[in-house]
């Protein structure tokens, strides 16, 4: 089987994370994909640059696998998030989950998306018109205002 | 010796994606206070540290072998 949580450096295909997740058993499959946006609060992105503590941002990503499938119990999930340099409108990240019925499917979705953000070592370095930044901090919020990023996950219910 | 793991700004701040050291037995905010003066960095205050790929405590003492990286604000997605 191929594994459910990965990292690449090449192009996204979405049909390749949503086959992972279909089962016979499944009447939904939610996907989420993220994509680079030319416009943040009217500033022009040139080119992202996304890069990852690669063996540890997989073993994030099978953790929030594990909390998906603990909320929202006959879940299957699978993630693949990009690396490398990427141009306005590639795909930085995809999502699928599948579930019996969809509003788990959702939800589980929209979790995963946030624990991503909260959790997984990937981090993203801006090119604007004017210069570049390794961005953090997507949430908006504090970076870890409690010194560390929460790892179970529970504020987030 | 421990090896130190440095990615996004702190990897352009102090040139380098990793540092061996002998360094083992000391906290991890000792290693953290060391590898600042060493690379005088500006952006390590608000990172978070993992030893061999778990998120740790700053308190926790580094054995030899052990991984320790330097994790800056996540912005993945």
């Amino acid at each position: 089987m191929s594994q459910l949580f990965d990292i690449k450096d090449t192009p996204l295909s979405i049909e390749e994370v949503v086959e992972k997740v279909t089962r016979r058993e499944c009447g939904a499959i939610a996907t989420f994909i993220g994509t680079v946006r030319e416009l943040t609060h009217g500033k022009r992105t040139l080119k992202l640059e996304y890069q990852a503590y690669k063996p540890m941002a997989i073993k994030m990503l099978e953790q929030i696998g594990q909390e998906v499938r603990d909320k929202w119990p006959g879940s299957t999930i699978a993630i693949t998030h990009r690396v490398g340099t990427l141009d306005i409108s590639e795909i930085a990240v995809i999502i699928a989950v599948s579930t019996p019925h969809r509003k788990a499917a959702y939800e589980a979705n929209e979790y995963a998306m946030e624990r991503i953000k909260q959790i997984v070592p990937i981090w993203k370095k801006e090119f604007w018109e004017d210069g570049t930044k390794w961005v953090g901090d997507q949430l908006e919020k504090n970076a870890y205002p409690e010194g560390k990023p929460s790892i179970k996950g529970e504020e987030n219910d | 010796m421990i090896k130190i793991l440095l990615f996004a700004e702190l990897q352009e701040e102090a040139g380098t994606d990793q540092v061996e050291v002998d360094k083992a037995g000391v906290t991890v905010n000792e290693v953290k206070s060391w590898l600042q003066k060493q690379y005088n960095l500006t952006t390590l205050e608000n990172t978070m540290i993992a030893i061999n790929e778990s998120y740790a405590d700053e308190n926790e003492v580094v054995k030899d072998g052990d991984v320790i990286a330097f994790i800056p604000p996540v912005s993945g997605g």
